[in-house]
């Protein structure tokens, strides 16, 4: 509770109308999380982020939610620079993962990723097969040790729910498993490099109810270990799974909260209107 | 109306395939019927004996030798360059970029160039470079010629990749040459058709070899030494006023279309082996 206290007062929320209550501006500066200050996205000429100030809590589950459109997948991928191969997007303002601007000249790129697992939209499982999908981060990392790469894949593939059922066929193709099982799996193959975030682009979009479910209670399970940040376009599912709500809207971000105090009690119009389905 | 319409057009498409896949048999089957009884299995393991221009002993393997010298060659120095150039220019350099344009369009310019302006090309830098007309020369104007073929036809299975498995390989903290090395797997089955579309037109093509490898009865031991080519010698052959060597240069051809055929069938039977996880 007293982390959720402060991050309602890290808060830099811009008031929408007549009818909000009145924000506190406060700023706390957490250790090892992540800190946004300023940051503004263009791609092209379009004003994609305007002026995000946030501090995602450790160890627990934020999910980024509002209509299609408002900026949340572009939010996400400035996190781990994934903008950085696209050179029509300029990004202004500074992102503090552990305390250090990742956007600073000399911020290796590869070091920011691999703190960032990140679990995409649609499954994407490398053409190679189940072993092979997790071995390769630790072996692009460096690890040459057969041991060590053998107990790595075993461990995160039951970390994962999968190592039952893929136990004497990881040699065989990854692109020959269930939709659901490909996502379980490239979660594995995100965690083999050891993150210590955890981020997920409507990571569930595209599986059956049940393989949501698994995901959903994996995610649960990672905020033991791991800040976990999820783009989410089912409300349902942000108030299952999340322990705050940060709620965006035509690139801003119009209200942060945690998450039973967002949606049993919304401070801004903007955030009721959404929440009632008036427009999504 | 309505069904008329879907009639005809269907009518066109079929009568479209047809005419393509009858003109293949009609190609295949006056060279195979010209050609085989002609065929000796002395035409394929001998080279030409004194009197093979005036229909006597001797076959061609001097030609088999030399045109698949070339073409090997050819393939190594293009693959070594096409693979890191459209490496370079789909997966370095950003979406849209001018200077990828620019190579692509490059790229289609000398896609149509003539074969026979290679070869006068190429026999003009042979010239300045004082290489006397030899396998050397024949495998760099070859080089030259299949090289466009093959980075167009590469570059557009690589542009066709979704853009996850980039985003995907680049999220677990892959350096864009570990990216490409895994992409490249991903790219086996496009690699071995461009390769099997480069060598067709490379083993094929008369005008490039002409004045840059010679033509020999022997076959080359060494790069400096001139090189006949099957092409050329089927030309030679057919030049000839005596029925004999003509109904060799069908043989000939018989042997080119079958090293083709084999060529095609097994970069199939590669490129699905290659491709087992493809996903």
């Amino acid at each position: 509770m007293i982390l959720a206290k402060q991050l309602q007062e890290t808060l830099t929320i811009h008031p929408v109308n007549e009818t909000d209550r009145p924000s506190p501006l406060k700023k706390v500066v957490y250790n090892n999380t992540i800190r946004i200050e300023n940051l503004d996205v263009y791609i092209e000429d379009q004003h994609i982020l305007k002026d995000i100030n946030l501090s995602i809590p450790e160890k627990s589950i934020t999910c980024i939610i509002g209509p299609s459109g408002c900026g949340k997948t572009t939010f996400l991928k400035t996190l781990n620079r994934m903008h950085d191969e696209t050179p029509e997007v300029k990004i202004k303002g500074k992102v503090y993962v552990d305390d250090k601007n990742i956007y600073d000249k000399g911020v290796n790129v590869i070091d920011t990723r691999k703190k960032m697992g990140l679990l995409a939209q649609r499954p994407c499982p490398l053409p190679m097969s189940i072993f092979d999908n997790v071995a390769y981060g630790p072996r692009i990392h460096g690890i040459r040790k057969r041991k060590t790469i053998n107990q790595t894949v075993i461990q995160y593939l039951q970390y994962v729910g999968l190592w039952d059922e893929v136990r004497g066929r990881v040699r065989s193709s990854a692109s020959r498993l269930s939709i659901g099982q490909q996502q379980r799996l490239c979660l594995a193959r995100g965690l083999a490099i050891e993150p210590e975030y955890i981020l997920g682009d409507e990571a569930t979009s595209s599986l059956d109810p049940l393989s949501t479910k698994i995901i959903e209670e994996l995610f649960i399970k990672l905020k033991d270990k791991y800040t976990v940040i999820l783009v989410t376009h089912t409300l349902r599912q942000a108030r299952r799974i999340a322990d705050y709500i940060v709620f965006m809207y035509l690139g801003k971000v119009i209200e942060v909260g945690p998450t039973e105090e967002f949606f049993n009690n919304p401070g801004k119009q903007l955030t009721r209107d959404y929440l009632s389905g008036s427009f999504s | 109306m309505k069904y008329l319409e879907e009639k005809i057009f269907k009518i066109i498409m079929i009568g479209a395939a047809l005419i393509i896949m009858s003109g293949l048999v009609y190609i295949i089957g006056t060279v195979f019927y010209k050609g085989l009884p002609s065929l000796t299995w002395e035409m394929i393991t001998k080279i030409p004996g004194g009197g093979f221009y005036l229909g006597k002993e001797g076959g061609v393997l001097n030609a088999i030798a030399g045109s698949v010298f070339i073409i090997a060659g050819a393939l190594l120095i293009s693959l070594l360059i096409s693979v890191p150039l459209v490496m370079y220019i789909n997966f370095y350099l950003p979406d849209k970029s001018p200077f990828a344009n620019v190579i692509r369009f490059s790229l289609d310019i000398l896609f149509g160039v003539p074969s026979i302006v290679y070869g006068a090309f190429g026999f003009a830098l042979m010239v300045y470079m004082g290489i006397r007309a030899s396998l050397l020369g024949g495998i760099i104007t070859v080089a030259m010629l299949i090289m466009p073929i093959m980075m167009r036809s590469l570059d557009e299975v690589t542009r066709l990749l979704p853009r996850d498995l980039p985003d995907a390989l680049l999220s677990l903290g892959s350096t864009k040459y570990e990216m490409s090395k895994v992409l490249l797997r991903k790219l086996m089955p496009g690699l071995m058709t461009a390769i099997l579309l480069a060598v067709g037109r490379g083993i094929g093509d008369a005008a490039t070899v002409l004045f840059t490898a010679g033509y020999t009865d022997n076959i080359p031991t060494s790069l400096g030494q001139p090189a006949a080519t099957l092409p050329l010698s089927i030309f030679f052959q057919l030049g000839s006023p005596v029925e004999e060597v003509q109904n060799r240069a069908y043989a000939s051809a018989v042997i080119l279309t079958v090293i083709i055929l084999i060529l095609s069938f097994s970069a199939r039977y590669f490129s699905s082996k290659f491709s087992k996880h493809k996903s």
